[in-house]
């Protein structure tokens, strides 16, 4: 095991795309993940890669595209409103079927918002982010240790199924420094035989595509794709369990809101309260079966979420509501305290409802 | 043992960076560690301030909220902080910048006239530093023994010739008796 240093979440997801094999970053600054980009342009050229600022978010994904369709790892990484104008070519890459490495170190919103950490863009990474059927995986890192794991696991997801990996984190995640190993292991290769490498007149020519005018055609695409996704949802789901053992009370949360839910879990479990956590690091796909596991041995959930309340439809949804979900929630870049987090354990202990 | 740190003052003073060497020191000393910068507008001018968590145990929430250490280095960070400061807390203040004293009574408070000190002693930019010996000399957050090895760590390779500087200004606070 390498020494551990100390390092900020963005950077050392910046240094964990680049020993994934990532040397095309294409990225347009904006705060609170400006360190990514910085970082990127300090070592791409060490390692012959490609650091690239374009001249708006929107080029920085198409040239995403670019890269994709060519067969080699490309990232590009934004915060909140960024991610609303990548929207667009998100979509296209979902319909091209290529694989890509996006990062949203989430703000406060809507509008330009604020620039203090939030998670209010759940709906925006785990319902599509823009036009058509279409899904990203989206990995939700607590500390900066996943960050980088999850970057390293994330690029290899986007191979592996040829899709779109979104890593969703939020300023707290990006801007501190924690201790981190960036030991990885091997980088698995894949072939890629449907990218535009040029056929040197020795093969077919491959088209990258997301335009299909005749609808037969289209609805078996879109078919087929969901095939594809029913894999990642049985293969992929990721989660955490905090002191689930003999909880009663279940805290669902991810990213920031997860590790402040595990100091209030702390201080309840002083008082002799029952409750745990399950943290989902994958929200899409999310752990449905789990939480419908645990809802059968809970008396009571609690949505912990840094937006006005988000994550608690897919609780609620994956529970098929057989129990009561409250929410914790702070929102426009506010963060709850433990104690907060506390005050609604202990009213989901004496009975609160919805 | 957990220790909660809040460090508070202007940009530029060097509050972000202080923290970093504690908590690099931590992580040497193998203690789970975190560190979490205010971030933004605050980075040119006006207010800055970093939590910085040592424990023995894994850190959950890196924000710290109620310190049981807060140092500050000016008048707007005692006056938004003090409250803040768990009750039998510990708060480090430099006296050339803060000419008021800590009115509350259920915590103790340190002074020390760091900025003073650094211009006196041609340490000018290192009160942080001279602080950061204070606050280990009065809570033992970290081993003073070994403050080398983190500067080492957290002084850019370009400027590894601060780091005598930057120890002198460490000793200079651990050593203060006011």
């Amino acid at each position: 095991m390498s020494e551990k240093v100390l390092m900020k979440g963005n950077e050392a997801l910046a240094e964990a795309a680049i020993m994934a094999g990532c040397r095309h970053y294409l990225g347009y600054p904006i705060t609170p993940q400006t360190e990514i980009a910085a970082y990127m342009a300090k070592r791409m050229p060490k390692v012959d890669g490609t650091f690239l600022q374009a001249e708006s978010e929107i080029a920085a994904i198409n040239m995403v595209i670019g890269v994709a369709a060519a067969g080699k790892r490309a990232m590009t990484s934004s915060s909140s409103p960024g991610i609303s104008l990548k929207g667009e070519g998100l979509s296209y890459l979902a319909g091209c079927d290529l694989p890509a490495f996006v990062v949203n170190v989430q703000r406060g919103g809507p509008g330009l918002g604020g620039i203090q950490p939030s998670q209010s863009d759940y709906f925006q990474a785990t319902r599509g982010t823009s036009h058509g059927d279409y899904h990203m995986l989206v990995l939700a890192p607590d500390s900066v240790q996943e960050m980088v794991s999850m970057t390293f696991k994330g690029f290899d997801l986007a191979d592996k199924y040829r899709m779109t990996v979104m890593l969703l984190a939020d300023g707290t995640m990006g801007q501190m420094m924690e201790p981190v190993s960036l030991d990885m292991g091997e980088v698995t290769q894949y072939e890629k035989p449907w990218a535009v490498t040029g056929t040197k007149c020795e093969r077919k020519q491959n088209i990258v595509n997301s335009l299909f005018l005749k609808p037969e055609e289209l609805e078996r695409k879109n078919f087929e794709r969901y095939e594809k996704y029913k894999a990642v949802e049985e293969n992929e789901v990721m989660y955490e369990e905090y002191m689930m053992e003999d909880a009663e009370i279940c805290i669902v949360a991810f990213g920031i809101a997860a590790r402040i839910s595990k100091n209030a879990i702390d201080m309840a479990r002083a008082k002799g309260i029952k409750v745990g956590m399950l943290r989902p690091i994958t929200l899409w796909p999310f752990p449905k079966k789990e939480l419908r596991a645990v809802a059968d041995k809970v008396k009571s959930f609690v949505s912990v979420e840094l937006s006005m309340g988000q994550l608690i439809e897919d609780v609620r949804l994956a529970t098929e509501c057989t129990k009561p979900v409250l929410l914790c929630n702070r929102t426009g870049g506010m963060i709850m305290t433990p104690e907060e987090v506390l005050a609604k354990i202990e009213e989901a202990n004496e009975g609160g409802k919805n | 043992m957990t220790k909660n740190m809040l460090i508070a003052g202007f940009g530029g003073q060097g509050i972000l960076f202080s923290g970093k060497f504690l908590a690099y020191e931590g992580l040497l000393e193998d203690k789970s560690v975190s560190w979490l910068p205010s971030y933004g507008p605050e980075m040119r001018g006006g207010t800055a301030n970093c939590s910085v968590i040592i424990s023995d145990i894994p850190v959950g929430s890196p924000i710290v909220s109620n310190p049981d250490i807060l140092m500050v280095m000016n008048m707007p960070s005692l006056d938004k902080y003090e409250n803040a400061a768990v009750k039998g807390g510990q708060i480090f203040i430099d006296s050339a910048l803060i000419d008021r004293k800590v009115t509350r009574e259920d915590v103790e408070a340190y002074y020390i006239p760091a900025t003073k000190l650094a211009s006196d002693e041609g340490l000018t930019g290192l009160a942080n530093m001279i602080m950061i010996g204070f606050v280990i000399k009065h809570t033992g957050i970290i081993p003073i023994e070994n403050i080398e090895r983190a500067l080492a760590k957290v002084v850019p390779a370009s400027k590894q010739h601060l780091i005598e500087s930057n120890k002198k200004a460490i000793m200079l606070g651990y050593g203060y008796e006011g």
